[in-house]
């Protein structure tokens, strides 16, 4: 077992640096090559790790591979600790980065830097690999980091484009945020646990279920509280929660293969996942279970209705993930732990399907993404059009498809929550099911149904110089050929991701959510068993019992409504927009937090670093200290250089006063 | 006493060196310039061999050999593998240098034998008359190698600085030697260790003999006051046995002050361990205040070296088997990453043309990236730049201090240690920033190139994974 | 009869005087040579003493060694004096200063 593990985490990595290092040896083809075949082996094991550990009930493997180092009884190691848990987000990660290796051969075909492209969505994968199979606190930091250090990489991977680089800036200083208060959880957890290692942490924190650390003043705070929402701050940096939220949008910059693998199937999920490992951690605080549930509701809700007014097709989807995460989170926090991480795999196949159709259409559209610009277009991409579709359905729960499961069973136990918050959470989530689908259908009308403002011709490229002048103004993309369906590597994709986005809520739903998938994995105290609450007779029997559930009807609800005001009266929008415009603006703003992030951390950080620049940093640590010191030194150096005059007998005479002054201090005093 | 092939096994590598090395001699005077590919063979083949034996005869006991002579012990086996692979990587990367000079001949790699069968006498000399000899074999042979391009002004007179220092040094430890001798009436390492901690012998004796013994001792390593050698012998002397002498000696020198301090006059650790604090923190200062003067390469590195002696003494202060092992650990660590830094200057030379300025340095990024990011590593590692095992070096020593209540002089070696990294991070800029100066193309044997590959790599990799290192450096103190 | 410390006490002297000759010739590289000779003899009378008062015949045992070395380390020295004139045609310790700083 132990050399399928490391194989498992190795040969993703091996691909990469043989992409990476080697790249003008290898090639584009080569780098593809190494890089496919690595995450492919990869896959296959992990299936078949999940085959042992979901169908022959295999042990729990928890093994340390490698002690780094021992510090005051503080062991650093690398480990595997594989469970179902594991095993489940391993075959989520690898199959997913599998489908969008291939994809990228299509979407990347004529870009530059293209194996520097491989080399990191490979290093991606290894990072994430780690990060799911540690099992233990330092090894989760080091895939948390190093999935963070690709994912910056790769949103800045347009180097030239200056808002890539602007949005990669973000994504680091917000992640920063959420680092920071990963990491001191991380130190409250060596320091008050006297371990690192996740099952000794487990054991030992009952025993600190009612400790108190006073932090600040006078007052005592629960301990656990404060390392879980500690913990749950990385979280909300990684998992793009309010307000760490900023960065997801902005990371569309980068391209959509990433988008999809990154953004939204795989690393953004890297908090729900550390969230619900931690869950022995979490029972342990209700304040903190309360915090996670308020602050993943709230993003749920209003992160969707942003999502409505958006004009770049990826960032609907961006937003929609937002959205998504957010219900995932809100799951966590009514500690149906299962519930989540059901989710966050449906979630993982239909928003990496829907992100890669998108990323289709970007590529019929020759690298537009303005969706005012695009129409019509099922005429011309008929299987990106149909798994668009798919994937749609399955995000806003149509019955039967793998989003309906999953999002059902979260409202439903959050609505049997009794915890702090729970009212609101549930009242939001709920609305939450119209506003996905009202933005997700009217994506899919806009873009494959409307008219749009474009007319492919069959004579549009024969055209005189005059016509085309004007043309260009009205109509940038005029003169543009037809889009038309993209390569296999591209659909092909897109079909094996529609798959499961149709199926795996179906047959999974028992096991997970009711069966004993997860038993021994999870941890759920008897008072906050939520998901036990809920009357399961088969998934067939769910469905029947969704059907009678204001969820559905709100979500036939919003795509009704998005038929009707985009294809068939549009300008119901534009009127509603005008007429509503404070709401309008406060949506376009992003409900302003941008602007006070810039405005506030951006420009006050900027001011007070001016001023302690000037006073402080130029004239006095660079005037006294910095140069100063620099000075001083360099002038010692000049000078005491000269001690070495070359003459061999100060040589001798060096030897001779150091024996002397020695043997006057040793001996004689 | 009876002896036959089995009791000499701890003793087979040194017998094998002594013999492949004659072999290599003999052989020599019959081959052609054409030829003498050979020599080099056997000579790499002699050092492997040497190592295969080493650790055949390895094990976790102490024997001792010969009336108390010879020593294997875990220690041993650590400084030996140890100086044998630095001193393979030497002579993967001096041959091209040595051909370009058209001073390519079997002498050089007769008396690198020589030297190399020297150290692994110090390293398990179990008397005085061994630490002694093994120390002359190696002295001679590296006076001969500093002069060995015959016709270099620098070369002569940095033989001649070089002998004439050795010479002095080796008379004052002789004579700390006779005076520990005269005190405790044994030339036995282990027999003189007993007689002192029964307290039998007059301490002011031990003191005073113990005095010159540590500057013999701090003259090997080239440790402040006793350092004025250092600078001119690594400038003068050809890069290939700067190499060299750069970097397999120390292990030899960690040798001889282990056998000595440790193993003779542990009694005295309280004398010693105050003299070492005293010439470290003056090597940690000088070596790192007046490399950042130097515009020469070979002299910042001698200056670098001479800092990296302070560190390895501070390991030596806390006196207990966790600092032996944090020191030994800095030394093989130095040693591999000296031998690195100085191997990529023997690259870049070329015919008729030393690579020894910082300027050589401008550029290397451009000429060649592969080299640049090795030597960057190696740099990384010597400034104590994590995750190179330079780091970790340093780290271990500081704990080793700190471990003993000596804070004030971790942070002493911390401060300097940041003055020193200007000067690392200066050549790094130049390799990276500069425009190239010397724009002809690299030209490097196939087995140099690997050597600098698996000698950066190690240096990174071994920074990632230092613990089976670390490992073995505590256990050979059974910490 | 004489006192082992008459013995150490010559030993010394001889030791000093060779140290000294080390660092106060200015000129002839070859009175270096002899200095380092000196000094090795003034090391073999201490051990010499030492043995001899010791009762221990290691210390005699010693000595040969070192004279032994001693014979090695000039011929060494001497041809490094050699090669020195060769390239320099001086042997004045203080035109040895090229490599300084």
């Amino acid at each position: 077992m132990d050399y399928i593990l490391l194989t498992i985490v190795l040969a993703p990595l091996a691909g990469s640096l043989i992409a990476g290092l080697f790249r003008n040896q290898v090639g584009r083809a080569g780098a593809h090559w190494t890089t496919i075949i690595g995450v492919g082996i990869s896959c296959a094991l992990s299936f078949y790790v999940f085959y042992q550990y979901a169908f022959n009930g295999a042990p729990v493997h928890n093994e340390t591979v490698y002690t780094w180092m021992v510090v005051d009884g503080l062991r650093m190691e690398i480990g595997f600790l594989v469970d179902r848990l594991t095993a489940m987000m391993m075959v989520v990660v690898t199959f997913v980065s599998l489908m969008v290796h291939i994809y990228t051969i299509g979407y990347m075909a004529h870009e530059e830097g293209y194996q520097r492209f491989f080399s990191y969505i490979a290093l991606f994968t290894f990072s994430m690999l780690m990060l799911v199979m540690s099992n233990n606190f330092l090894q989760l930091f080091f895939g948390w980091e190093a999935v963070g250090l690709v994912s910056y990489l790769l949103i800045g991977f347009y180097v030239k484009r200056e808002t890539a680089i602007f949005a990669n800036l973000k994504a680091f200083l917000v992640n920063r945020v959420g680092d920071f208060g990963f990491i001191l959880g991380i130190a409250a957890v060596a320091m008050y646990m006297g371990t690192l290692d996740y099952y000794e942490a487990f054991e030992r924190a009952p025993a600190l279920a009612n400790a108190t650390v006073v932090v600040w003043g006078d007052d005592a705070w629960s301990l656990m509280t404060l390392i879980c929402i500690l913990l749950f701050v990385g979280a909300m940096g990684k998992s793009a929660q309010v307000p760490l939220h900023v960065w997801l949008p902005d990371s569309m910059e980068g391209p959509t293969p990433i988008s999809a693998l990154i953004h939204a199937a795989t690393m953004v999920t890297a908090g729900i996942f550390m969230v619900a490992r931690m869950s022995p951690l979490y029972e342990l605080s209700e304040t903190a279970l309360s915090f996670v549930l308020i602050i993943g509701a709230t993003t749920a809700f209003f992160m969707g209705l942003i999502g409505i007014i958006q004009n770049d097709i990826k960032r609907v989807v961006a937003y929609s993930t937002l959205s998504q995460l957010g219900y995932m989170i809100a799951a966590l926090g009514a500690s149906a732990y299962a519930a989540g991480l059901f989710h966050l795999m449906t979630h993982a196949f239909f928003k990496a399907l829907l992100f890669l159709a998108a990323g289709s259409v970007i590529i019929g559209m020759h690298h537009d993404q303005d969706i005012r610009n695009m129409g019509g277009m099922r005429k011309y991409m008929p299987i990106t059009h149909w798994t668009f579709l798919i994937g749609t359905l399955a995000l806003i729960g149509f019955p039967g498809f793998a989003g309906f499961f999953s999002k059902d069973a979260i409202i439903e136990a959050v609505h049997f929550s009794r915890i702090f918050g729970s009212d609101y959470a549930y009242w939001l989530l709920l609305s939450g099911v119209f506003v996905t689908a009202l933005y997700s259908f009217r994506l899919y009308f806009i873009v494959f149904h409307g008219k749009g403002p474009r007319h492919f011709e069959p004579h549009h490229d024969v055209h005189d110089e005059n016509g085309d002048a004007e043309a260009q103004e009205h109509h940038p993309v005029h003169d543009e050929p037809k889009p038309h369906e993209s390569p296999w590597v591209v659909t092909v994709p897109l079909v094996l991701l529609a798959i499961p986005s149709v199926v795996i809520g179906y047959l999974a739903i028992g096991p997970m959510l009711f069966g004993e998938y997860f038993d021994g994995t999870l941890t759920v105290a008897p008072i906050h068993a939520t998901l036990s609450e809920i009357d399961f007779h088969g998934a067939a029997g769910f469905i029947l019992h969704g059907l009678s559930g204001p969820a559905v009807y709100l979500a036939a609800a919003g795509a009704l409504v998005a038929w009707f005001v985009y294809t068939r009266k549009p300008n119901i929008a534009t009127d509603l927009a005008r007429r509503f415009s404070w709401i309008y603006r406060v949506l376009d703003s992003k409900y302003g937090f941008d602007s006070f992030n810039q405005w506030f951390f951006a420009g006050g950080a900027r001011q007070l670093g001016k001023v302690l620049w000037q006073a402080g940093d130029r004239a006095f640590i660079d005037g006294a200290v910095v140069n100063g010191s620099a000075r001083s030194v360099a002038w010692l150096a000049s000078v005491t250089r000269y001690l070495q005059t070359g003459y061999l007998y100060h040589y001798a005479f060096a030897i001779i006063l150091g024996l002397l002054g020695l043997l006057s201090w040793f001996v004689i005093r | 006493m009876q002896y036959d092939l089995i009791s000499l096994q701890p003793v087979m590598p040194e017998i094998f060196m002594l013999g492949a090395a004659c072999l290599v001699l003999v052989v020599d005077l019959f081959l052609t310039q054409r030829t003498r590919m050979w020599t080099y063979g056997l000579t790499l083949a002699t050092l492997l061999g040497a190592i295969a034996l080493t650790a055949w005869a390895a094990g976790p006991e102490r024997q001792v050999l010969f009336d108390g002579s010879y020593v294997r012990d875990p220690v041993s086996d650590v400084l030996k593998i140890a100086l044998l692979t630095i001193t393979v990587f030497v002579m993967v990367y001096a041959r091209d240098y040595l051909l370009q000079r058209g001073i390519y001949r079997g002498e050089f790699y007769t008396l690198a034998l020589f030297a190399s069968l020297g150290m692994m006498i110090m390293a398990s000399a179990g008397n005085f008359l061994t630490v002694y000899l093994g120390l002359e074999l190696l002295a001679l042979s590296m006076y001969a190698l500093v002069a060995f391009d015959r016709d270099s002004v620098k070369g002569s007179e940095a033989a001649m600085k070089y002998f004439v220092l050795g010479a002095l040094a080796s008379g004052l430890l002789l004579y700390g030697m006779s005076m520990l001798y005269g005190a405790t009436g044994t030339l036995n390492l282990a027999a003189m260790s007993e007689v002192i901690a029964a307290g039998k012998a007059e301490e002011t004796v031990l003191v005073f003999g113990l005095v010159f013994v540590v500057i013999g001792i701090a003259f090997k390593f080239g440790a402040v006051p006793f350092h004025m050698w250092v600078p001119d012998v690594y400038d003068g002397a050809p890069t290939a046995v700067t190499l060299f002498l750069g970097s397999a000696p120390k292990i030899a020198a960690f040798a001889l002050a282990i056998r000595l301090l440790a193993d003779g006059a542990g009694g005295l650790s309280a004398h010693w361990s105050d003299m070492l604090i005293i010439l470290a923190v003056a090597s940690l200062a000088i070596g790192n205040i007046v490399a950042i003067a130097q515009t020469n390469v070979k002299r910042m590195l001698a200056y670098s070296t001479i800092s990296h002696v302070g560190f390895i003494f501070l390991g030596f202060v806390a006196a207990d088997g966790r600092g032996y092992g944090a020191a030994l650990f800095y030394t093989v660590v130095y040693a591999l990453t000296a031998a690195g830094g100085f191997g990529l200057l023997t690259i870049l030379s070329r015919k008729g043309v030393d690579a020894e300025t910082l300027d050589d340095l401008k550029g290397l990024n451009d000429r060649s990236p592969w080299l640049a990011g090795m030597m960057l590593l190696i740099l990384f590692s010597m400034a104590g730049v994590p995750p190179t095992v330079g780091f970790f070096a340093k780290l271990f020593v500081l704990d080793a201090v700190v471990q003993v209540d000596m804070v004030w002089l971790a942070i002493v070696a911390v401060f300097f240690s940041i003055i020193g990294a200007y000067y690392y991070l200066r050549a790094i800029k130049m390799m990276y920033f500069d425009k190239p100066i010397d724009d002809h193309p690299i030209v490097a044997s196939v087995d140099s190139r690997v050597a600098m590959s698996v000698n950066g790599l190690a240096v990174l990799l071994l920074g990632i994974f230092p613990t089976a290192l670390l490992q073995a450096c505590r256990t050979a103190f059974g910490g | 009869m004489i006192a082992l410390s008459d013995y150490l006490i010559v030993a010394a002297i001889l030791f000093s005087i060779s140290v000294a000759g080390i660092f106060l010739n200015r000129k002839n590289v070859l009175l270096l040579l002899m200095c380092v000779e000196l000094m090795l003899l003034a090391v073999n009378i201490n051990f010499i003493a030492f043995s001899h008062f010791l009762s221990d015949v290691n210390g005699q045992i010693f000595v040969f060694f070192i004279l032994t070395v001693a014979a090695a380390e000039a011929a060494i020295g001497l041809a490094i004096l050699v090669v020195l004139f060769r390239t320099r045609r001086t042997i004045n310790v203080a035109d040895l200063d090229a490599l300084k700083g």
